[in-house]
């Protein structure tokens, strides 16, 4: 029922784990869904002054396509400036993972909201 | 590499026991007479079907007029709950009652609310004690002047606790000998004393795939005289109560699945039991964090249903898939529906703990050899697990507090 791309990521997730003193985190999810993903995020500033996600991280208790969406949203976040993250779509995680059993395609694919929140969190920090 | 595959779903299925296979066979395309035929080829498969017949209602106990094949235990149970109301209904007007418990199999879960959001009857549902296991008392307090029908399994499907089904059967009788009492015994026809009489049951259900037979049969056991009407229309086969051409091959499966059991139950039981007591004692010590779900000695001998916090049982279930062992989770994400199971939920489990529930269940040719193994790949899929989960259960109520 999973893609081999969702297994690859599932059984071997990219960019697992913590930051410490991240610039932002963001957690969506709950207990009783039974899928809970955690985002943290280092930005930094690039040559051209633009605020790019330097390091990104996560920690994920879910399903299979849960850990998947969650090593996914990293590789595609990683590297991108904060507008081009916050681009990024439900839609896209699932795309790259050469899609996602139908059932799974809202509750376990949290992880391009994880990321915004992390985003979020980063600028409400950084406010002036 | 070969890779290992080490079966521990043994109450999602069986697999069909060779013996078992060999004597359906012919009635698959040799003998392949409608049994409600009167030319010989007819009459060659009624003869099997009601030898079959005869090898069931031993096992029960019963007549022969009291058992009625079905295509499972799912039938089994509409049968039971539907026939039993509609029968009522052919003589009274006064809305029935019915008792059932919370953590029943969905076939008579969803059987009793249907019914009740139909207005046909009004319905009771008792919740089993932390332990799993239904309180005879619960049951006695639930009865009023209407209650017609009682209807409780014999061993719960995903925990496997054994319910007081002759204790109950006892005081109902004694209460109101007018209510009807079912038991689904699916899940404990292998390992217990399925004898109607001992446990004073009305109607009693079963399915052959769980006992080393095939899939897409069972039977029912309806005492005779019991006011039970069909639920569905067509020819009169199974004494008026079950149409539809009988299945041949499957029921000959059954009846030979059946009677295996007769000769080697005691000796499965013990032998079932060690190793799963052994596979308990083991995950609890090796892994961290791990409890067992139901009582420890009011449970069937194949099963074990077992805790971890901090991992999901969907995400668990595919690891341990992708190292050749075979199990079965009561998480939400496992399941069509998304929801948690409601069996773990009736005993009091918080909602993340439901998710992380593992069911092992053992059949009559586990090894210890196997349960090694399949203990040593639990262990490394719980630690592999729990670090990608990390600490995100403790923030999310480290947060919702502040």
């Amino acid at each position: 029922m999973y893609s081999k791309k969702v297994l690859e990521h599932f059984t071997r997730p990219h960019n697992q784990g913590v930051i410490k003193n991240p610039s932002g985190v963001g957690m969506v999810g709950n207990p009783t869904c039974g899928d809970m993903m955690k985002i943290y995020i280092k930005v930094k500033k690039d040559s051209k002054k633009r605020e790019v996600i330097n390091d990104i991280k996560f920690e994920t208790l879910g399903c299979a396509s849960a850990i998947a969406t969650s090593s996914m949203i990293t590789d595609l976040a990683k590297n991108k400036t904060l507008e081009e993250a916050l681009k990024i779509t439900r839609n896209d995680v699932a795309e790259a993972l050469e899609g996602l059993p139908p059932i799974k395609m809202h509750c376990s694919n949290l992880a391009a909201d994880s990321l915004r929140e992390a985003i979020k969190d980063y600028r409400e920090k950084n406010k002036k | 590499m070969t890779k290992k595959t080490i079966y521990l779903d043994h109450a999602a299925t069986t697999p069909i026991d060779k013996k078992v296979l060999k004597e359906m066979i012919p009635y698959f395309s040799q003998n392949f007479g409608n049994a409600s035929s009167l030319h010989s080829f007819g009459q060659e498969a009624d003869q099997a079907v009601e030898k079959a017949r005869m090898q069931v209602a031993k096992y029960f106990n019963a007549n022969l007029n009291e058992i009625i094949f079905t295509s499972g235990a799912t039938e089994s149970n509409n049968l039971a709950i539907k026939g039993v109301v509609k029968a009522y209904y052919k003589k009274e007007k006064k809305k029935p009652h019915v008792i059932t418990t919370t953590f029943e199999h969905h076939c008579v879960l969803e059987t009793v609310k249907k019914m009740e959001k139909e207005n046909l009857i009004e319905a009771t549902f008792i919740n089993p004690k932390k332990d799993g296991v239904i309180s005879v008392a619960d049951i006695k307090n639930a009865i009023k002047s209407n209650t017609i029908f009682v209807s409780m399994m014999y061993v719960n499907n995903e925990i496997g606790t054994v319910q007081p089904i002759s204790e109950i059967g006892k005081m109902i009788k004694k209460n109101n000998a007018k209510i009807i009492f079912h038991t689904d015994a699916t899940q404990a026809v292998n390992y217990f004393d399925c004898n109607v009489e001992k446990l004073g049951v009305d109607l009693l259900s079963m399915s052959a795939h769980k006992i080393y037979g095939p899939k897409g049969v069972g039977a029912l056991y309806a005492k005779f005289g019991l006011n039970i009407a069909k639920i569905q229309d067509g020819g009169a086969q199974e004494f008026g109560l079950r149409a539809g051409t009988i299945n041949t091959p499957g029921i000959v499966g059954l009846g030979s699945a059946i009677s295996m059991i007769n000769d080697q139950r005691t000796k499965n039981n013990m032998q079932i039991q060690k190793l799963r007591d052994y596979l308990i004692a083991k995950i609890l010590k090796e892994i961290p964090d791990s409890r067992l779900n139901g009582s420890k000695i009011k449970r069937s001998p194949n099963n074990v249903n077992v805790n971890f916090s901090r991992v999901e049982g969907e995400s668990l279930l595919m690891m341990l898939s992708q190292e050749g062992v075979f199990a079965s989770t009561g998480s939400a994400c496992s399941s069509g529906s998304l929801s948690p199971s409601h069996v773990l939920l009736a005993l009091g489990l918080k909602p993340e703990e439901t998710h992380g529930s593992l069911r092992l269940t053992l059949g009559k040719n586990t090894t210890k050899k196997e349960i090694d193994y399949a203990v040593k790949v639990i262990k490394g899929s719980v630690e592999k697990l729990r670090k990608v989960s990390g600490n995100v259960l403790r923030d999310f109520y480290l947060n919702n507090k502040k």
